[in-house]
């Protein structure tokens, strides 16, 4: 195996895992505060659509980016309002809010199907970009690559070592008392499911105009999905959720580039690989129940009001 | 605070008339929105909503394609409600049916000619029987190794439907087929008998009927339902009545696998008569909104697949009439349920106005 080939699996690796560490980062934020949201593969498709029909219509990814933002929130909003402020099954909403997301990007991205995009750019320095081995490896990603490792920083650094992180953290371990405590449950709820919202659009963004830059139906392929796994697999700690990114981002390249590594499996076969590598890692570490329960956040999935 | 002019105020039991009511106005609330889009679209609103909803259903044959539409959705919903009643999220109704499909047209496909009259019979059976081996993946891993079957149930449908696609660019290609990924088409004999002529509504619709019934005969009368109602209401009591949780997610899987497999095989030995890369456009999906919209009654649920139903046919309508995305279909699905969920409130709180209070001096 020549060395450019293992810096393609190794680059290809890191891009194709780049979508699912912001959508798994961004969920985890909101599974510490409590909140389920199952609506991630909906807003993912949302965030793809808006980031490429704004990227199209005015050139900027910039604006892009910051549509799908605004877009996946604003379906986040949806979610909050239903789940928070009308109690409402975090379960059957988040469903709800994947099908309606679904069905939503389909109808608007009818007339961008098969248009062509200005895909993101890759850094580009002086000298370093071009550095054998270092340089494609360090240097030549593109921002959102970078922006990723960035938001795994500040997620760690704010959970753990922050008094907002601690008070995010008591909201999802115990609402109640953090309530009795004078802590804004609600607040800290809405936001925390916000920004796995905006999270969620990104990681759509960066499907439509870099992963594979165009908009095509239904493109998340069940992403949101895997994001979810994501976080249960890695028992809700960021620095896992990042190594399990790129653990899937790895078993999808492997699967493009197994042709080229002489296996003879059809690719049919070979493109459920991903699919099953999640059952496979959820059965891992669900299969000791103690790994769950002194993981997960103890008010997980359930409503609370302060009036009641 | 913002101080609102009303409050919401805790109902003493839950309001059973807007249990009822709640599905009614979420529908009505889904046309307004609809009546909104269409005419944000530069469409005559009131025009659209017709061919939407009422141009489909003005022939026998639109009632039939009513009524063949509806068919797996409530299958599957049917059995998806028995789950949902009991807090087990089988969410992968679609690659239930698809393995449904898979395993009753393969039966089709190679055995047929061995089995003479039992051979229709036989292909339902290995429909149905592969809808819950699949549905027995998220079982085992659930009550096993404690693995969430939503996560499972969902992952198994991109799987199911990738190895159908590989069953149809390989072995079971029809070799005269010029390359489609497709079977042959099955014998004529197979093929599921119409319910009248000149629409294309099969007997699936009975087999249909014949499930809401056993599924209230289920959930209402055997004690097997009564403990999955019971745990989905109330999980301390179930535990503390020593109801197993185990027997209940089994039980539920296997119902929801069953049907939805019964969904598919009846989907392919019916209207579309062999198999194919796309063999539903997402019943297995939207079946989910119908459990709900159904309230998880069967009576309901039947109700609520027709209004499916109906939602199909009217993006279908649309899409030809007004040169609209057929996709408007799952706009409005999701509408619906978002609205159902929203006037779900109501059943447990009700509005109260809240008289203003004097500004103080």
């Amino acid at each position: 195996m020549s060395t450019e080939f293992i810096i393609a699996i190794i680059t290809g690796t890191v891009v194709a895992a780049t979508p699912l560490v912001y959508a798994a980062l961004g969920e985890l934020v909101a599974e510490r505060a409590g909140v389920l949201n199952l609506g991630v593969e909906g807003m993912m498709l949302v965030g793809a659509l808006a980031a490429f029909a704004v990227g199209v219509g005015s050139g900027s990814l910039l604006l892009g980016y910051l549509a799908a933002i605004g877009a996946s929130m604003l379906l986040a909003l949806l979610f909050a309002v239903l789940t928070l402020s009308m109690q409402t099954n975090q379960i059957a909403t988040g469903l709800a809010l994947t099908l309606f997301g679904v069905g939503l990007s389909a109808f608007a991205g009818r007339k961008f199907t098969g248009m062509p995009i200005e895909g993101i750019p890759s850094l580009s320095l002086p000298a370093l970009s071009n550095l054998p081995i270092a340089g494609p490896l360090l240097f030549r990603f593109d921002a959102a690559v970078y922006g990723s490792i960035l938001l795994y920083v500040l997620i760690d650094r704010v959970l753990n070592h922050t008094r907002v992180g601690l008070q995010l953290r008591a909201v999802g371990e115990s609402p109640a008392i953090a309530h009795a405590l004078g802590q804004p449950v609600m607040l800290t709820r809405y936001l925390a499911v916000l920004f796995g919202g905006g999270a969620s659009g990104v990681a759509g963004a960066y499907l439509s105009t870099a992963l594979t830059p165009m908009w095509v139906e239904g493109m998340s392929a069940g992403r949101g999905w895997i994001a979810l796994a994501l976080v249960v697999f890695a028992t809700w700690k960021p620095l896992r959720v990042l190594l399990g990114a790129y653990l899937f981002g790895g078993v999808t390249i492997l699967q493009l580039h197994a042709q080229g590594l002489g296996i003879r499996v059809p690719s049919e076969i070979l493109s459920m690989l991903p699919y099953v590598a999640t059952i496979v890692v959820l059965v891992i570490i669900c299969r000791d129940p103690k790994t769950i329960l002194l993981n997960r956040p103890a008010s997980l999935g359930r409503s609370f009001h302060p009036d009641a | 605070m913002l101080e609102l002019p009303w409050r919401l105020e805790k109902r003493a039991a839950p309001s059973s008339v807007m249990r009822i009511a709640a599905p009614l106005i979420a529908a009505v609330a889904m046309f307004a929105t609809g009546f909104i889009i269409f005419a944000f679209l530069g469409k005559n609103p009131l025009s659209a909503l017709e061919l939407f909803f009422i141009e489909p259903l003005n022939s026998l044959y639109g009632w039939g394609e009513l009524l063949l539409k509806a068919t797996p959705l409530a299958l599957c919903g049917l059995g998806l409600a028995v789950g949902f009643a009991a807090n087990v999220w089988n969410i992968g109704a679609e690659g239930q049916l698809t393995l449904g499909a898979i395993c009753g047209g393969g039966v089709a496909l190679f055995w047929s000619d061995h089995l003479g009259p039992l051979a229709l019979p036989a292909i339902l059976l290995a429909g149905i029987a592969g809808g819950a081996a699949w549905a027995a993946i998220p079982a085992v891993l659930r009550t096993r190794f404690n693995t969430s079957e939503i996560l499972v149930s969902l992952m198994l449908v991109y799987i199911a439907q990738l190895l159908l696609a590989y069953l149809l660019h390989g072995a079971w290609r029809d070799p005269e087929g010029y390359n489609f990924p497709q079977s042959k088409a099955f014998d004529e004999r197979l093929i599921l008998p119409l319910l009248l002529d000149g629409q294309r509504a099969t007997i699936a619709f009975l087999f249909m009927l014949g499930l809401a019934a056993l599924s209230w005969f289920f959930s209402s009368r055997l004690f097997a339902g009564y403990r999955m109602l019971v745990s989905g209401q109330a999980p301390a009591a179930a535990a503390y009545a020593g109801f197993s949780e185990q027997r209940n997610v089994w039980l539920a899987l296997m119902i929801g696998g069953g049907a939805a497999g019964l969904a598919g095989v009846c989907e392919v030995m019916g209207p579309i008569g062999r198999l194919q890369a796309d063999i539903s456009p997402g019943y297995g999906f939207a079946a989910i909104i119908v459990a709900f919209v159904g309230r998880l009654h069967p009576v309901g649920i039947v109700l609520a697949a027709l209004l499916m139903s109906l939602l199909y046919l009217g993006g279908e309508s649309v899409q030809l009439g007004l040169q609209l995305p057929a996709a408007v279909t799952g706009l409005f699905q999701g509408l619906l349920l978002f609205y159902l969920l929203a006037a779900d409130l109501f059943v447990g709180y009700r509005l109260r106005l809240v008289p203003r209070l004097a500004a103080q001096p």
